[in-house]
């Protein structure tokens, strides 16, 4: 069947089978390889992309249910901030070490971007209930954590 | 890599239409709603639907709404409600604080975004927890189909581990709470790691006439309670000195009626101790609740 999708504001029209996987439309269909694709089962977070601005996970939405949505991927988030064309949140991670292996990082950055959006100053325990359906393996979530709350303090010191 | 197998895909367009299109497709047609129960399970192929119904269009079953009439008030939530959407609501938590007990622990916030109240119902699985939560508060469910609607007590609604009432054509199209002042509700889960199923939990609703129990209302979901009620405990506390001694009592009778079943989640025993204590717990912070000592 023929869907439109809007990703990251550019509009993408494609013949799919509905069981195609929103995870496997964007990597497959249109190249955006920046979401990952992780435990298949809803558990693990490094598929999630932001839905009509919320964070989903892309395993467990099937491409037809996108159809007529706006979905922003990884790929959508650097260039709308900063002198060096980052997100602060990128920013913040990259600088506060909230990656190592950087698997579960397109799918934690989108979630914190929609936290961001919605509680520009969250505490530390609202950063881990946000980040609490996605997994890292490697930063025992530290680092994750305070590039969250060094996103919220440098973007509060830009607009103050 | 898990992939459903290969279905038909039509978007209702309103409840009469997926009412239209469950009987146009029959016994092996599914309605899809958030689709995290029902896409995991095609994926496993555990659920092989011939046409999947989308439903989730329909803008009309997605409200939150307190309606008033000449029985009283009720809280009517859509079908389509979301889970994050019930977390967020007001009026919700005011009149029952136990939605957001529950809604707190309910899958993990990402989940919760695309989850919808009444897939949790309709999906019925036993260790879900809103089926307690609704069988704690009475609720009515109003399900819809071809020759039109009919009202559901959701003690009523399951017929066991993933069965409903809701016939093939039909579609649950909302849930209604009876609202009564004078109450208090809690809910409480105990999990392995968040976001996991309840190794055990319990709700309670509790209405208080002077330091007696008026009316009172239990659920209790992953411990194999009958349609998730402990009638039983709530006959013992109707009408009982709303005390620490009638709640510890209640505990007991609820965890002797429940039938828990050993799996990674626990042993039996511990299960059983679970459903007990955490009835007390439910029922202690509901009354505090309803006597305004906590919010």
């Amino acid at each position: 069947m023929q869907i439109t999708v809007t990703v990251n504001g550019a509009e993408y029209t494609r013949d799919v089978e509905p069981r195609l996987l929103l995870v496997h439309f964007l990597r497959d269909e249109l190249g955006l390889t920046g979401t990952h694709w992780g435990c298949d089962t809803s558990n693990c977070g490094v598929c999630v992309v932001l839905l009509d601005g919320l964070p989903a996970k892309s395993c467990t939405v099937l491409a037809v249910m996108a159809d007529g949505h706006e979905v922003r991927t990884v790929e959508g988030l650097a260039g709308t901030d900063g002198s060096d064309g980052l997100d602060p949140v990128q920013r913040a991670f990259s600088d506060m070490h909230g990656l190592q292996c950087g698997f579960c990082t397109p799918g934690m950055l989108l979630t914190s971007r929609a936290l961001l959006d919605r509680n520009p100053d969250p505490s530390e325990a609202e950063i881990r209930e946000a980040i609490s359906g996605q997994v890292c393996r490697c930063t025992g979530y530290e680092n994750i954590v305070r590039a969250v709350r060094a996103a919220a303090e440098r973007a509060g010191t830009v607009t103050s | 890599m898990q992939v459903p197998a290969q279905f038909e895909y039509e978007r209702a367009t309103s409840v009469d239409h997926a009412v239209a299109l469950l009987q146009r497709y029959g016994p092996e047609s599914r309605l899809l709603a958030g689709g995290h129960s029902l896409i995991p399970m095609m994926k496993l192929r555990i659920a092989n639907p011939e046409t999947l119904i989308d439903i989730n269009g329909l803008d009309e079953l997605g409200t939150i709404r307190l309606d008033r009439d000449e029985h009283g008030a009720q809280l009517c939530l859509g079908a389509l409600v979301r889970h994050a959407e019930l977390l967020a609501s007001a009026v919700a938590g005011e009149h029952f604080p136990m939605f957001h007990d529950a809604e707190r622990v309910i899958a993990d916030p990402v989940v919760r975004n695309r989850g919808t109240i009444g897939g949790s119902l309709c999906q019925a699985d036993p260790n879900e927890d809103l089926s307690a939560v609704f069988t704690a508060l009475r609720a009515v469910a109003v399900v819809q189909g071809p020759d039109g609607r009919r009202l559901v007590p959701v003690r009523e609604f399951h017929v066991g581990p993933y069965q409903t009432v809701v016939e093939d054509s039909e579609i649950l199209v909302e849930v209604r709470v009876p609202v009564r002042p004078g109450g208090g509700s809690a809910y409480t889960k105990v999990e392995r790691r968040a976001g996991d199923w309840a190794v055990a939990a319990a709700g309670a609703a509790l209405w208080l006439d002077g330091g007696r129990v008026a009316e009172v209302g239990l659920g209790l979901t992953a411990v194999g309670a009958d349609r998730f009620g402990a009638p039983r405990a709530e006959e013992f506390l109707r009408g009982a000195p709303a005390t620490e001694e009638s709640f510890a009592e209640a505990g007991r009778i609820a965890a002797e009626h429940c039938r828990p079943v050993a799996d990674q989640r626990g042993p039996e025993d511990y299960k059983r101790h679970l459903a007990g204590e955490l009835t007390v717990r439910s029922l202690r912070r509901a009354a505090a609740r309803a006597r305004g000592l906590e919010a």
